[in-house]
């Protein structure tokens, strides 16, 4: 079986890390497997991790009086899976269900903020990777703000 | 310019505002169109429309796939089956043929699916033709995807679907998300990759960045433009865009001609 510090090898997400800190985040992450339809997590729980999905989809969602639960994303393998417990009050914004059967690894978000306390320098590193993400994923919320698929007024 | 008489036979309503109908001719019939040609439609009374040919049934029959957004379309989306419309055409460019073994991407974003849908069926016809082909399709909901009930047969033929929406109930398999987000990964080698796209203007920007991004060259990515299409022969001058008019020069045209119009402000 892969381990996990040759599968963080794989992901976009870390390319070029360090090694070092390849070596500290494998010893942190374990492996995990959601089968498909499974909640991760629900809007307002408290956020404590974070995951690279490996293969699998999930979806995010929102409840939304009168209309249940409403996808408003999906998170695609290779990607990262939450930030929230970056950030008081480290609760969901949203819920969180394995679209398609998910393989991935996961993280405590608090060990992993020791880390990157102990060694600043590849804390920022790590840092501005989910920075990256965040960016990513309000341009492509922008543009859907625009309604494309709309009516021209 | 004067219009030949069609018929409307076979009728689907693909949503709640859209409907695919094939034409057959009363008179004598128009030329053959080519993928990503479109017709003039003229609903008698009420107007003349630019509308893409979305399929073919065969040398004289084709199919057209309209929503119901103006006075025409409504009167269009509203005829029934045996209606007599005016038709003139094909006019325009088409979409470039790609060279054999090429990789193709396909990028579609609402009814601009329609366009690209008789390339879709020439890849099915001709699938060892090519090399890897995707088509990446985005929609406001799920009920606003066209032509549903075709992907399972684009499927067994060796092309990987894949589609997207702008929000869905917990019921949706599929993704959630902008077309971009399902584009990472597709350009293999940007040398044999055509891409070609057809949707709403700012969609194919960012999906011809994305790819470009990926080393796809600008001339390999072609992009179907819309503009206010009149008399169709480049006369009126009704759909001109810097030195293109669309009915004329496009609306299919590579985005290294397109890219620096689509900068324009009121362009």
């Amino acid at each position: 079986m892969t381990s996990v510090r040759e599968l963080l090898g794989d992901y976009p997400f870390l390319d070029e890390l360090p090694q070092p800190w390849l070596d500290r985040l494998a010893d942190l992450g374990h492996r995990v497997s959601y089968p498909t339809g499974l909640r991760l997590f629900n809007e307002g729980d408290h956020a404590e991790h974070f995951w690279l999905i490996n293969s699998g989809s999930v979806g995010l969602d929102l409840h939304v009086p009168g209309r249940g639960h409403v996808l408003i994303d999906t998170i695609h393998s290779g990607s990262v899976l939450g930030w929230s417990w970056l950030f008081p009050p480290y609760r969901w914004h949203f819920g969180a269900v394995a679209a398609r059967q998910v393989h991935a690894i996961q993280f405590s978000g608090v060990k992993v903020m020791a880390l990157c306390r102990e060694d600043p320098s590849g804390g920022m590193d790590l840092m501005r990777r989910f920075m990256g993400v965040v960016v990513d994923r309000l341009q492509a919320t922008r543009i859907r703000l625009l309604d494309l698929y709309g009516y021209q007024s | 310019m004067i219009p030949s008489r069609y018929r409307i036979g076979r009728r689907v309503e693909e949503t709640v505002d859209t409907v695919t109908f094939a034409l057959t001719p009363v008179d004598r019939p128009l030329p053959e169109p080519a993928p990503g040609q479109f017709h003039m439609l003229y609903a008698f009374g009420v107007g003349e429309v630019p509308i893409s040919v979305s399929g073919r049934l065969s040398h004289t029959v084709h199919e057209h796939t309209l929503r119901a957004v103006g006075a025409v379309t409504k009167a269009l989306h509203a005829a029934l089956a045996g209606t007599i419309l005016g038709v003139r055409g094909p006019f325009g460019r088409g979409w470039m043929p790609p060279p054999p073994g090429s990789d193709l991407i396909i990028v579609a974003g609402g009814i601009g699916l329609a366009p690209l849908r008789p390339v879709i069926q020439h890849a099915v016809a001709s699938r060892g033709r090519y090399g890897r082909v995707t088509v990446v399709i985005g929609a406001r909901s799920p009920a606003d995807l066209l032509y549903v009930r075709e992907y399972p047969r684009w499927e067994a033929s060796g092309i990987a679907v894949r589609s997207t929406v702008d929000a869905a109930g917990t019921n949706w398999q599929g993704n959630v998300g902008v077309v971009t987000t399902l584009l990472p990964g597709l350009v293999d080698d940007p040398a044999a990759t055509v891409a070609m796209l057809c949707g709403p203007e700012v969609m194919m920007r960012f999906a011809a960045r994305a790819l470009m991004d990926q080393g796809a060259p600008p001339g390999a990515v072609q992009v179907s433009l819309e503009r206010n299409m009149r008399c169709g022969i480049g006369e009126c001058g009704h759909c001109q865009l810097g030195p293109l008019l669309v009915c004329r020069d496009g609306p299919v045209t590579g985005y290294d001609l397109a890219q620096p119009l689509l900068s324009v402000k009121e362009l």
